[in-house]
């Protein structure tokens, strides 16, 4: 905690972390990155990737894996590492309630979010956040 | 009846055979790099895939690669890596390549910067695949940027993706497909077969999910040139399946035996995966093998191409 960075949330948002926030901030990453290795993007959606977290993924995928998974299942970037896809498709056979969740088409990120608390960002409704060109036509106002 | 956007688009809704092919990557200033190997192609080929920054080495940029491309009367297929640029940078290349006249475009993820030779670099991947794809058609069909500001006069192309069927996760990789084509992929090139074992069940879920109703898959074709380029594509090159067979019979005989093993062996590829219901077209591959496409698509019987030859503009 404490490293200093910019906030570059939307100006509703931009008020330091105080009081319960900054406790919301602590218990989240501190549970979720020893039990995930969450990466605290601040707009989760580990129910839909079978509980592997997609930011673990060298290229940030949210979607699905690359093209360069190698024939054993482990990552191209760091071989040493299982494709975090490869363990999200299989994850995601195990939960009933989200495993067509795969089948969706997740939102662009928002990088403003980085490093804060997504349980705060839910809360809020902050990371129902979606540009207005993304919002199909026929629902949009 | 859909209004044709492209050249290749045409041929697809005719139900053609269509054959693509990968352009050879230039690093020269020196425009004849490029219309050279577009002279050699022109006619033998439906399109010509310009590359973006294959393989995370830096080559000459696809924007300017496809302009020759279109003056040497050769139609492309211009590729989009989200790697090396964001949102912003990618919209603004989607349109400017519209408005230099290409009409169709390939949207994918890319590989890592590490697998190049600037592996120092800050890799992007602000957006993926998926989210190129939508944010084309929302370009295309709604007439605005992803932001919703809106374009003056969008641009028409045919847009694609690309799949890899023989990388796990395997069960995944028609739905990874279905995704794409959600997202707004209109046809497919797929990742380098020779497994094709693999493609034919790819292809068979593909179709039980009802996907192949909506989209054109062209299957990748690699002519191998000699045993060694075939090692180095197996162990060098994520993502791609290379059977022990083909390096069994790469590695026989001197190198012109070799080379001439290879373009037997992507001959009986072609011919394999024309009987796969759902494929429509190959997409040819080599390294530093271009008179073998020549070769190959003669030999495959798919000349003339009913494209024919088109006169350069210059």
């Amino acid at each position: 905690m404490g490293r200093a960075r910019l906030d570059r949330r939307p100006p509703q948002t931009s008020p330091a972390p105080g009081g319960f926030r900054k406790v919301l901030l602590l218990v989240e990453r501190s549970t979720k990155e020893a039990v995930w290795d969450c990466r605290m993007c601040g707009q989760c959606i580990l129910h839909s990737t079978g509980l592997s977290c997609p930011m673990r993924c060298p290229k940030s995928l949210r979607n699905g894996p690359c093209g360069g998974v190698l024939q054993d299942g482990s990552c191209e970037v760091v071989p040493e590492m299982r494709c975090v896809w490869v363990a999200a498709w299989e994850g995601s056979r195990k939960l009933p309630l989200w495993r067509h969740h795969m089948e969706h088409v997740e939102r662009p990120t928002d990088w403003r979010l980085q490093e804060t608390s997504s349980w705060e960002n839910l809360l809020t409704r902050r990371d129902h956040h979606v540009p207005d060109g993304w919002v199909p036509a026929k629902e949009r106002p | 009846m859909t209004e044709p956007r492209s050249e290749l688009h045409r041929l697809l809704l005719s139900g053609e055979f269509v054959v693509t092919a990968e352009l050879e990557t230039t690093d020269s200033a020196d425009p004849a790099s490029v219309t050279t190997l577009a002279e050699a192609l022109r006619g033998k080929v439906d399109a010509v895939n310009c590359t973006d920054n294959s393989s995370s080495h830096t080559h000459i940029a696809p924007m300017a690669a496809a302009h020759l491309l279109l003056d040497s009367g050769v139609e492309p297929v211009m590729q989009f890596a989200c790697r090396d640029r964001n949102r912003l940078a990618l919209q603004a290349d989607l349109l400017g390549a519209a408005a230099l006249g290409v009409r169709n475009v390939l949207l994918m993820t890319g590989d890592d910067v590490t697998a190049g030779d600037h592996p120092e670099a800050k890799p992007l991947f602000d957006i993926d695949s998926v989210h190129l794809l939508r944010i084309a058609r929302i370009m295309r069909d709604e007439g605005r940027y992803l932001s919703g500001r809106p374009l003056t006069q969008p641009p028409s192309f045919l847009i694609g993706a690309v799949e890899n069927p023989f990388a796990p996760p395997l069960e995944f990789r028609p739905m990874r497909l279905g995704k794409k084509v959600e997202a707004g992929a209109e046809f497919f090139q797929t990742q380098i077969c020779f497994n094709l074992e693999k493609m034919r069940l790819f292809m068979a879920r593909c179709g039980e999910l009802g996907l192949l109703d909506h989209v054109w898959v062209l299957a990748g074709v690699f002519i191998p040139r000699s045993g060694r380029a075939t090692r180095y594509l197996r162990d060098q090159v994520p993502g791609i399946d290379v059977p022990d067979w083909v390096i069994q019979r790469m590695d026989v005989g001197p190198p012109e035996a070799q080379q001439r093993t290879g373009i037997e062996i992507a001959l009986e590829l072609v011919d394999a995966v024309r009987q796969i219901p759902g494929i429509s077209g190959v997409h040819l591959m080599t390294i530093h093998n271009e008179d073998a496409i020549l070769t190959l698509v003669e030999e495959a019987g798919l000349l003339p191409r009913p494209s024919g030859v088109r006169q350069p503009v210059a």
